[in-house]
């Protein structure tokens, strides 16, 4: 079933005799240099935990690998030093566009968001903020405008719940299974303003 | 997707990347998949080396998949419909058609309304006042029988087909040349490459994105090329198909989540206040069949939506409260889409706002009304990976973001979340693979992922309703959080609720002393489904992803039985792991495969078997039971009845801001049908002002507004430009490389100008048409220089049916400058 893959594993075996069909083979080496060329790899990525992912970015969904030190599935700290195109991916079997092959530098850009901010009203500029502290901000501006403006009934005296002053904008990127949390949480306030990047 | 849905039931791409390799020609209008899906892309090289496949790219510029065509034809933006309207005339006129395609599985024999027609650009019952039509002819003639009149011999004139000859008769080669600028010879080779696709052994596929969507009547490009892939026969087949590119990794997933303001998962809608209860909801949905023996799969819709609503609030959904139905929010407007919330925002009516990995301000038309609305905002929320300019609105940046921040009053949070290499889960691919994958890294800082996150507020807002009461507050507290950490649900918890699980033991219906799925267990798919609430499912066209098998969207088979670029065992697919949609039309009516190198999937006498899982009852008969199973016909249309808001039928008009008028009706501006706020009709331009055709697009090296952030792609495309043909760089005395100034009626913005040979003068109804580019990759925010978008230019309007802004053609000015002092 969930078969994570070792590339490690896939290219002993490419060393062991099978380099002829390899993509190694492919590049104009000789079975014999396939050989030293898979154990100089092996060697390079001896220390990696090697994980499956797809890229972040358009709908053509190619499989990457992403290579770390540490692995967050044992609960250990994680750094991601190197990400490439996953070969056995059907679609991009192994290739990434320009944007696919600077992932990395993407994981790491500069301008990650690493903590909450608030920017108070008039303000020019953004504040450090607790998590706790901005969510219960955050909940109470919710609860405030809902309490004030849900709709409950219309003019014709019919049930409606709806609250159309506070609107959410969904995201492009996240997943579906995140998509499914963030559907019923939206939905249980009776927001309508509900979009995502669909649109544009 | 809003053009797929009415023609052949569902709305999303047909076929499949790797599918690509099995075609012989590929269409590239509307997209640029050489620069926008480089690795998808790769499938069409694919093809045209292994199978001699051509390649047509039809764009107002030469582009990167031009350069690799076969044939490049020109056509200016926005007249798309007029183009392919012309093809499909073409085809007709010379008999270019699968007629066994045509007759067996559209409803081109199906007999329309009298009193339907279509004159001056109009078609019947527009009301001017209202920008509105009333629908109520267009339809079809029913027989005493509750079925449709059909004449299979597409004699009778009032049938589709000859509606559809007679609607697209005057789509001339000259009036395309005439609208689109398009060289006749040029068009007339490209129809005549389409036209052999005709045969049965030959299959066209279509390959478009945001070039089509991003239209004041984009629905209606993409139906009309999905009208002429019916009359080629080439849905439902290998190598053929309607392939939407969506623009993101998981689009597809978000939209058939249904995280829109008028949808619920799986395409169900949301009610409207006129639909004061569950049966009056009911009754205009659960499709009965229109023609006898068809499947109708929406029959079921109350199944999908019980499930749904117990789901979402579990023991607390009962059939004595009709499910919860009160529950749900009932619009009184057709959706809240982002331009009518960014209206109400301008209008001081919307108080909060969240954006979820969502920049708004770079991507939303006339940017300085974004810029006001927010400001109009008591507090906004963005949540996201990286710094968006969105959340530094208030940000003074010069010229690049030129606002006060002390008389901006809106509170605004920055919340961090992980990225995707730090997250799990599935997306869902333009292929409709829902392919899993896992973190691989430490989220940096204190980011959190967006479940953490969304439970949270769930979390703080339940207890605050417990502890002070509030309107309405049952949806809310009674909404089903049995997760293990309700703190932070997992991925794998989510989707198992996606897929769906048997919330009572489940009777089977051939034996009720037998029970057929236990309580508790995950269901195997949609077919399991029930209307009593003994079955709860999040989202009916994903039950199946994650059965008591496990999660199938993490099978990584990568064989592929005969290299027909199925790979079944790869992930999973939706609906039921179909790999091809409408698969069962790749054979004839007797289920015999049209082209037997090609089969897909054939009837062996008692089933239907082959390389996909059949997209129809696997014992449907053939030659009875139809293959658009969604459809109340069973079959594709051609004319879609009133699923779409401007016609059944696509017809010509011009982009809201046009060089030239509309030839066909010059008294119409844009799309007759477009929703427009009457401030913005103010800030529409005319050619006079505003001479040139703009356009919008994307480069290859960068990737929205997120690449600017990452360090190799700011390197490789660092400085926002605007691209310019060699004649009009002439006229206005602009240097390659000099200083322009563009303006809209909106806005104005600096930049450098790339002049270029990819963009020529085009020359529509006599007069010389120059068209400007405008990539839309810079903001203030990231590594790149700061730089303008498109949006600072772009009207405030979009499309007719689902509201996509009209990016794509819009009118400017351009004047060189002095370039800024070093």
């Amino acid at each position: 079933m969930n078969i994570q893959v070792s590339r490690r594993r896939f290219l002993q075996l490419a060393g062991a005799g099978a380099a002829a069909t390899t993509s190694i083979a492919a590049f104009g080496h000789g079975e014999a240099e396939a050989q030293v060329a898979a154990r100089v790899r092996n060697f390079k990525l001896a220390r990696a935990t090697e994980t499956r992912n797809t890229c972040t970015y358009c709908s053509v969904a190619c499989g990457i690998i992403m290579y770390s030190r540490g692995d967050v599935k044992k609960g250990e700290t994680a750094e991601i030093f190197h990400i490439e195109g996953d070969a056995e991916h059907p679609t991009n079997r192994g290739t990434l566009c320009p944007k696919g092959a600077a992932l990395l530098d993407y994981v790491h850009s500069k301008t990650r968001t690493l903590y909450p901010q608030v920017r108070k009203p008039g303000s020019d500029k953004f504040e450090r903020i607790s998590w706790g502290d901005a969510l219960d901000r955050i909940a109470r501006l919710m609860k405030d405008d809902r309490d004030k403006n849900l709709i409950e009934r219309n003019e014709a005296g019919v049930t409606v719940n709806r609250w159309a002053s506070t609107g959410f904008l969904a995201a492009s990127a996240t997943t579906n299974e995140t998509a499914w949390a963030t559907y019923k949480v939206v939905r249980s306030t009776g927001i309508v303003a509900f979009d995502n990047q669909a649109r544009v | 997707m809003a053009s797929l849905a009415p023609t052949f039931g569902r709305g999303a791409m047909t076929n499949s990347w790797t599918d690509i390799k099995n075609t012989d020609l590929v269409v590239i209008m509307g997209g640029n998949a050489a620069e926008a899906h480089p690795c998808g892309f790769k499938w069409v090289t694919e093809a045209k080396h292994n199978r001699g496949a051509k390649l047509v790219v039809v764009d107002p510029r030469f582009t990167r998949s031009a350069s690799v065509a076969d044939l490049y034809c020109p056509i200016r933006q926005g007249t798309d419909i007029a183009y392919l309207l012309g093809v499909i005339n073409y085809c007709i006129q010379n008999d270019k058609v699968q007629w066994d395609y045509v007759r067996s599985f559209t409803n081109a024999g199906l007999l329309v309304d009298e009193r339907f027609g279509y004159s001056d650009g109009l078609f019947t019952g527009y009301d001017e006042e209202k920008r509105d039509y009333d629908r109520t002819s267009w339809d079809y003639q029913m027989g005493q029988d509750g079925f449709a009149l059909v004449d299979d011999t597409l004699q009778h004139p009032r049938c589709v087909w000859n509606l559809l000859k007679q609607h697209v008769s005057i789509y001339t080669p000259e009036l395309v040349e005439r609208i689109c600028g398009s060289p006749k010879d040029k068009f007339l080779k490209v129809c005549e490459m389409i036209g052999e696709c005709s045969s049965k052994s030959r299959t066209m596929t279509s390959m478009y994105a945001l070039g089509w969507t991003q239209h004041s009547k984009g629905a209606q490009n993409i139906r009309a090329m999905a009208m002429l892939q019916l009359i080629l026969g080439n849905i439902g087949v290998r190598g053929g198909g309607m392939n939407a590119l969506r623009g993101h990794s998981n689009i597809q997933g978000l939209t058939d989540i249904g995280l829109m303001s008028n949808l619920m998962p799986g395409y169900l809608t949301i009610p409207t206040e006129r639909e004061t209860n569950l049966d009056e909801y009911m009754s205009t949905r659960g499709f009965k069949p229109l023609r006898p023996g068809q499947m109708s799969y929406w029959q079921n819709y109350k199944k999908f939506f019980v499930s749904f609503q117990k789901a979402m609030w579990g023991d607390a959904a009962t059939a004595e409260n009709s499910f919860a139905y009160d529950w749900l929010p009932k619009l009184d407007v057709p959706s809240y889409d982002i331009l009518r919330a960014f209206e109400l925002m301008y209008m001081g009516r919307m108080n909060g706002y969240f954006c979820q990995g969502f920049n708004a301000l770079l991507s939303f038309p006339n940017r300085r009304k974004i810029t006001e609305a927010l400001s109009k905002l008591k507090f906004l929320v963005i949540m996201d990976p990286l710094q968006t300019e969105t959340a530094r609105f208030w940000e003074n940046h010069g010229e690049h973001n030129d606002v006060n921040a002390s008389a901006i009053q809106t509170e605004v949070f920055e919340l961090p979340t992980t990225c995707f290499a730090e997250d799990e889960g599935s997306l869902t691919n333009s292929g409709r693979w829902l392919q899993w994958h896992w973190p691989g890294g430490t989220p940096p800082g204190e980011a959190k992922t967006d479940n953490w996150i969304m439970a949270q507020l769930h979390l703080r807002l339940k207890a605050l309703y417990e502890k002070e009461g509030g309107p309405l507050a049952d949806p809310i507290l009674k909404l089903d959080w049995r997760y293990k950490d309700p703190g932070h649900p997992a991925a794998d918890e989510l989707a198992k609720e996606l897929n769906g699980y048997a919330v009572t033991d489940l009777a089977d219906p051939a034996d009720p002393a037998k029970i057929q799925i236990e309580r508790g267990k995950q269901l195997p798919g949609f077919a399991a489904l029930r209307d009593d609430g003994s079955t709860a499912c999040g989202c009916w066209i994903y039950s199946g992803c994650f059965t008591e098998a496990g999660n199938q969207m993490a099978r990584r088979d990568t064989r592929d039985p005969d290299d027909t670029g199925a790979f079944g065992g790869w992930a999973w697919a939706w609906p039921a792991n179909r790999r091809i949609l409408y698969n069962r039309a790749s054979s004839d009516l007797e289920g015999k495969p049209w082209d037997e190198s090609r089969k897909l999937l054939w009837w062996d006498g008692s089933k239907w078997t082959g390389y996909d899982i059949p997209d129809i009852a696997p014992n449907a008969q053939p030659g009875q039971v139809m293959p658009f199973i969604m459809n109340a016909e069973g079959s594709a249309r051609l004319f879609a009845l009133r699923g779409l808001r401007e016609g059944p039928f696509p017809a010509h008009y011009e982009p809201f801001e046009s060089p030239i008028a509309n030839v066909l009706a010059p008294r119409i501006r844009g799309n007759p049908a477009a929703r427009v706020f009457k401030t913005d009709v103010a800030q529409f331009g005319n050619p006079e002002k505003f001479p040139y055709a703009a356009t919008s697009y994307r480069l290859t090296e960068h990737f929205h507004f997120w690449t600017k952030h990452v360090q190799i792609n700011a390197s490789l495309q660092p400085e926002f430009f605007v691209e310019i043909g060699e004649e009009l760089a002439h006229e206005k005395g602009i240097k390659a490389g000099g200083w322009v100034r563009v303006s809209s009626a909106r806005g104005s913005i600096r930049a450098k100008a790339v002049v270029t040979k990819r963009i020529r003068k085009l020359i529509c109804d006599g007069k010389p048409v120059h068209i400007v580019g405008i990539p839309l990759h810079w903001g203030f925010t990231g590594e790149a220089r700061e730089g303008f978008g498109p949006n600072s230019l772009t009207p405030f309007v979009g499309d007719a049916n689902i509201e996509t802004p009209e990016y794509k053609a819009f009118l400017v000015d351009i004047e060189p400058i002095d370039g800024p002092v070093a």
